[in-house]
């Protein structure tokens, strides 16, 4: 690109993390709907080993995470973290490297899960190679990162760049930590932690995998492309201060609230579940902070696509920060433990909250990365809705499964002292319904992302606006 | 917040107030790295460490050995089949978890379990006391076609379980691996580990044969059943001897 001389930044590299985003989010989403489809109808697992539930369904998790979200984080920090320093990357070959290197192993993973290569540990399922190279590619990319700050141009770090940051070196941490074994083979290995401490190494790692890769790098994001997208200021400092140290410090202790009535020692299940509980104030502190940046602008709210994709994004932040605390409560949790109910918390978190970001985000992005307008106004409008309506469904069929079936596994017969429901297959075969109303609000929100990528591919091959009218 | 002390611009201008926040750590980058490392590390540090005292590991129950090295074999399928996304092995201390599935799950009870296999959903059953629930032929039936033991299942079938082999030489690797990781194997010689597997398996196959299920010793299916067939079995014995004390 010639431009690129012309501009001091790298924008290559967050054109090019924009594409994988929008790529593997289609894939990965449409492998969710496959396996949505296998829990409704059975014989769409195909008979094949490599399509069957079990291992399709760590592909999708991993494709939306470590693929969808992932680059999604790696596109914003490239375009914020440049402008905010007013520096260019510290070094392009890094960046490059970086990119190569994830989606390689992007690819790897998809080849190695439906295989049945995998470690076994959810949200970590990646073999030993792959966890190394993700752990090379990683170190590149924080070189980069801290690099690039120690050149910086402006002299202080803004509210985006502590949460840019404190992802990663959570993550390094993270995975390093949880990724240790011991291998037979090029393709497995056994964790080095035994049994239940196994788990809380793994929850630890899991819930802050969500913490510092699906909700402190959103934050930045949303720190930088809010203000940007409303043009206002961000409503509070001192509330940024606030939250970001809280969240650090409060994020990490509640791991053990995936392992409630578990035999993990109770002393464990009660920090777990304590800190979960306070975690809510830091969590609102981001989400208030957001939405106030709207005040005095809710007007263009109406006719602003962008900001409506932030907001509903930021509102449903707000929502599964709540509950994810309610349900780590130990009443609470005896319920919602094992059932749909996590399954409609987790999505209202990632198809509320990281998958709204991201779409604000790249539809912002995408028309100042390419000089061109956005093709078609009109199909972001109908993403928005088939994405917001797609995520009530999804979320209100997960929550009348999961409690459904959590109150026919705990009905006890009063007269007799014995089970209501002591065929298991019975509180199965009840949520039918609900699989298929998922089915649908999954098949919506990736209807949505079908059609953000058709526009973009239309916009970046429309014809350019001349560069000097872009500021 | 009465007054928002807000940023005062767009991100780039970022006009935020001189704060001691700012002067002490937005100006020191190396610093502020430092502190998030401390402050992201308190939390793991206070919750794992502990983990490793006896409470937690084999020490803790009586009577609990570890997987024969077949049944290790039939794990590594579980794991490869990702069977932990649809069913738990954790019983939870509750009256319907112990109507339904018996003893809760002790610590002690999975201290050999490299990776752990607790699960988070039971899209099926928990499977912690699977073992000597139904017998192998029911095993048998129901991986290959899970309606015709379980009407209305939606388990998907698994037909290569009884075409494809378990190789010896993983099993034995495995073995050593387990070693390694300090679960207690008192020989885990190759000719020890072979003796075991086929002894294990042949009794499963006989065993088998006289439900009128045709089986070979080293179909995948074989170290299935073997560890479906183990599952909570220890700990229900160690409870019961320990409830008859």
């Amino acid at each position: 690109m010639e431009q690129n001389s012309a501009r001091p930044y790298d924008d290559d590299i967050a054109r090019k993390f924009v594409a994988a985003t929008v790529l593997w989010g289609v894939v990965g989403m449409l492998v969710g709907v496959i396996i949505a489809l296998q829990l409704a109808w059975w014989p769409a697992n195909l008979g094949l080993p490599w399509t069957t539930f079990g291992r399709l369904r760590p592909l999708h998790t991993n494709a939306v995470i470590f693929a969808f979200s992932a680059n999604a984080v790696f596109a914003g920090i490239y375009y914020s973290l440049q402008r905010l320093l007013r520096t260019r990357m510290f070094n392009d070959t890094l960046s490059r490297f970086h990119f190569w290197g994830w989606q390689s192993i992007i690819v790897l993973a998809a080849v190695t899960l439906p295989l049945g290569l995998t470690s076994g540990k959810e949200y970590a399922e990646l073999i030993w190679p792959v966890d190394l190279l993700i752990a090379v590619v990683w170190v590149a990319f924080a070189v980069n990162f801290f690099g690039t700050i120690a050149i910086r141009k402006v002299r202080h770090l803004y509210v985006a760049i502590w949460f840019y940051m404190s992802m990663v070196i959570t993550i390094t941490v993270l995975h390093v930590t949880n990724s240790l074994a011991v291998p037979v083979s090029f393709t497995k290995a056994y964790s080095i932690y035994p049994g239940i401490t196994d788990g809380l190494v793994q929850w630890w790692y899991g819930h802050n995998a969500v913490g510092f890769l699906l909700t402190t790098p959103f934050l930045g994001m949303m720190y930088y492309f809010l203000p940007k997208a409303a043009e206002r200021p961000v409503y509070s400092y001192r509330l940024s201060v606030i939250h970001f140290w809280a969240l650090v410090f409060l994020y990490i202790w509640a791991g053990p609230h995936h392992l409630l009535y578990s035999a993990l020692p109770d002393w464990a299940q009660t920090l777990g579940m304590v800190f979960s509980i306070i975690l809510i104030a830091p969590s609102w502190g981001g989400m208030l902070n957001g939405l106030l940046t709207l005040r005095g602008a809710w007007d263009r709210l109406r006719t602003d696509a962008i900001l409506k994709f932030f907001v509903v994004g930021i509102t449903f932040y707000g929502m599964s920060t709540f509950e994810g605390p309610m349900m780590s409560i130990r009443a609470v949790n005896a319920l919602s433990h094992y059932t749909d109910w996590t399954i409609g918390h987790v999505h209202s978190g990632a198809l509320g909250w990281v998958g709204m970001v991201t779409f604000g985000m790249l539809y912002w992005m995408v028309p100042r990365l390419w000089d061109r307008p956005l093709y078609s106004p009109n199909a972001m409008i109908t993403h928005f809705w088939l994405a917001t309506i797609g995520i009530v469904l999804y979320v209100v069929a997960m929550w009348t499964a999961g409690i459904t079936q959590g109150l026919m596994w705990r009905a006890i017969d009063e007269s007799t002292g014995l089970l209501q429901y002591p065929n298991f297959m019975e509180t199965v075969l009840r949520l039918m319904p609900f699989y298929w109303i998922r089915l649908l609000g999954g098949t919506m929100y990736l209807t949505g992302a079908v059609m953000m990528g058709w526009n973009f591919i239309k916009t970046a091959n429309s014809p350019a606006l001349v560069p000097a009218t872009r500021s | 917040m009465s007054t928002p002390s807000n940023t005062g611009g767009t991100p780039e201008q970022n006009g935020a107030p001189e704060s001691l926040h700012r002067r002490l750590l937005e100006h020191r980058a190396l610093l502020f790295a430092g502190l998030t490392t401390v402050g992201i590390s308190v939390g793991g540090i206070v919750e794992i460490v502990p983990m490793y005292s006896a409470s937690a590991g084999p020490e803790s129950m009586e009577g609990i050995n570890p997987y024969t090295p077949l049944e290790l074999a039939g794990r590594d399928i579980y794991i490869r089949e990702g069977c932990y996304n649809c069913h738990s092995q954790m019983i939870r201390p509750m009256r319907a978890e112990t109507l339904r599935y018996g003893e809760w799950t002790r610590a002690g009870e999975v201290a050999y379990d490299h990776p752990f296999q607790l699960g988070s959903r039971r899209i099926g059953p928990d499977l912690q006391r699977e073992g000597g629930r139904y017998p192998d032929s029911w095993h048998y039936e129901h991986m290959r076609d899970p309606r015709s033991t379980s009407p209305g299942s939606i388990m998907p079938p698994y037909p290569w379980l009884y075409e494809q082999k378990y190789e010896m030489d993983d099993i034995v690797a495995t073995v050593g691996a387990m070693q390694t990781l300090g679960v207690p194997y008192t020989d885990s010689s190759d000719a020890a580990v072979r003796q075991s597997v086929t002894a294990q398996a042949g009794k499963i196959v006989a065993g088998l044969k006289a439900s009128n299920a045709t089986v070979a010793e080293d179909d995948e299916i074989v170290a299935m059943i073997a560890y479906l067939q183990r599952l909570g079995v220890d700990g229900k014995a160690a409870l019961a001897k320990r409830s008859a004390k």
